[in-house]
């Protein structure tokens, strides 16, 4: 591997990068649908409630209750657990970027990016 | 209107936000959540639950073909990252506290920024020919970007101011569920002087990381409702990717600044029905 320049990344990772991006986005997107006609075709005909909060029941709402419903539920869980695929996408990207940076042996950059990971798992784990 | 109409309403407004937000380099936030509130009544807290999902799927989408052209800094967007992720733990949890009317007022004051933003012109500093910073030489953050005329190379400056302002960002996408694009390139272009397209690559690429830090605390206070964010989602998207295909074709002056001033008058409404609410 040529010495990357001052500031820049390597192509190779940048493409990696950039495919993880599109992936996740469109994995997310076909989850999405597949529990959003699922839904429409059983409750397509109530009338739908947004005008007042009353929050989400408890298993829409933790991370550990989404996915094990995801995989049981019905319409909605399978959206939620779409929608976490797609939170998961930039997550995902700030994992393979520390990668990419522990192979160029920066170390400081490895550092932050594990600082973002760890923000940003703490937010999602709670 | 039932679940399949209403499903159908939104999705076809949605298209339409990530259309227009997309063509101007706003993103669909700014069209979405006042559509659901004003338009369809949609309690804000549900309207911004859907916004803040929708905004990392278009940014993600966006941050894709970017990455690859070369104009993103990944060290300058790490970084950043930092100020905008914990800016954003801040913000989404001050929005499970504040009022609603208080989000409405706030959403309308951000929309009036950034119609400020949209309606003025870009010139990037040439920065090629000064002296190195110190702090951004000991980051690795100057690099190079595309243009007509092969790679050109451009020095990063004050890291500090913009790492702030950067906080600030992440707060405002936090508590309005947007990505707050407006601001982040303010940050970049304005206070590191770093060229304007380098700056939305890069803006766009932190989005999606500075939303997923606040979708979890949306997540569990209830925000995300999926038959509501499906559409949006959806839409948005749909909307985006089209609008992106479009982008040189139709980013002229004078739509730019038809759409501050829409975004403007939105801002405007916004604040009103706020103020309206909490009376």
């Amino acid at each position: 591997m040529t010495a990357p320049q001052r500031g820049t990344v390597d192509p190779r990772v940048q493409a990696a990068v950039g495919n993880l991006l599109r992936a996740g986005v469109l994995l997310a997107v076909a989850i999405v649908l597949v529990g959003g006609v699922l839904y429409l075709l059983h409750h397509g005909q109530a009338v739908p409630d947004f005008r007042t909060f009353h929050g989400e029941p408890r298993d829409l709402r933790h991370l550990g209750a989404i996915v094990r419903d995801g995989f049981h539920g019905g319409g909605r869980g399978i959206v939620q657990l779409g929608l976490l695929v797609l939170v998961a996408t930039p997550v995902a990207r700030v994992a393979m970027t520390a990668v990419a940076f522990a192979l160029e042996r920066d170390r400081t950059y490895v550092l932050v990016a594990l600082l973002v990971l760890g923000l940003l798992l703490f937010s999602l784990m709670g | 209107m039932n679940g399949l109409e209403f499903t159908a309403v939104v999705l076809v407004g949605s298209i339409l936000g990530g259309f227009v937000g997309s063509l101007v380099g706003l993103g669909g936030g700014f069209v979405v959540t006042p559509l659901l509130t004003l338009v369809f009544g949609v309690d804000i807290r549900y309207a911004i639950g859907a916004s803040l999902i929708s905004v990392i799927a278009t940014s993600s989408g966006a941050a894709a073909a970017y990455v690859k052209e070369g104009f993103t800094n990944l060290r300058v967007g790490m970084l950043l990252e930092v100020a905008t992720t914990t800016g954003a733990l801040v913000g989404a949890t001050l929005v499970t506290i504040l009022p609603a009317h208080a989000i409405a007022v706030l959403f309308g004051l951000v929309l009036i920024q950034a119609a400020w933003v949209t309606s003025r012109q870009h010139a990037d500093k040439d920065t090629s020919g000064d002296p190195p910073d110190p702090l951004a030489t000991r980051l690795r953050l100057d690099s190079t970007y595309p243009t007509a005329e092969g790679l050109r190379a451009y020095k990063v400056r004050r890291v500090p101011l913009g790492f702030g302002i950067m906080w600030v960002a992440g707060v405002i996408s936090g508590l309005l569920g947007i990505g707050a694009g407006a601001v982040k390139v303010l940050a970049m272009d304005q206070a590191m002087y770093i060229p304007f397209k380098v700056s939305t690559a890069t803006s766009n690429f932190m989005i999606g990381v500075t939303a997923a830090a606040s979708a979890g605390i949306y997540f569990r206070a209830g925000y995300v409702k999926p038959e509501l964010v499906m559409p949006v989602m959806l839409g948005v998207t749909i909307g985006a990717l089209v609008g992106a295909r479009l982008l040189f074709a139709a980013r002229t002056a004078r739509l730019r600044l038809l759409f501050a001033i829409v975004v403007g008058l939105v801002g405007l409404e916004m604040i009103y029905h706020g103020l309206a609410a909490g009376r």
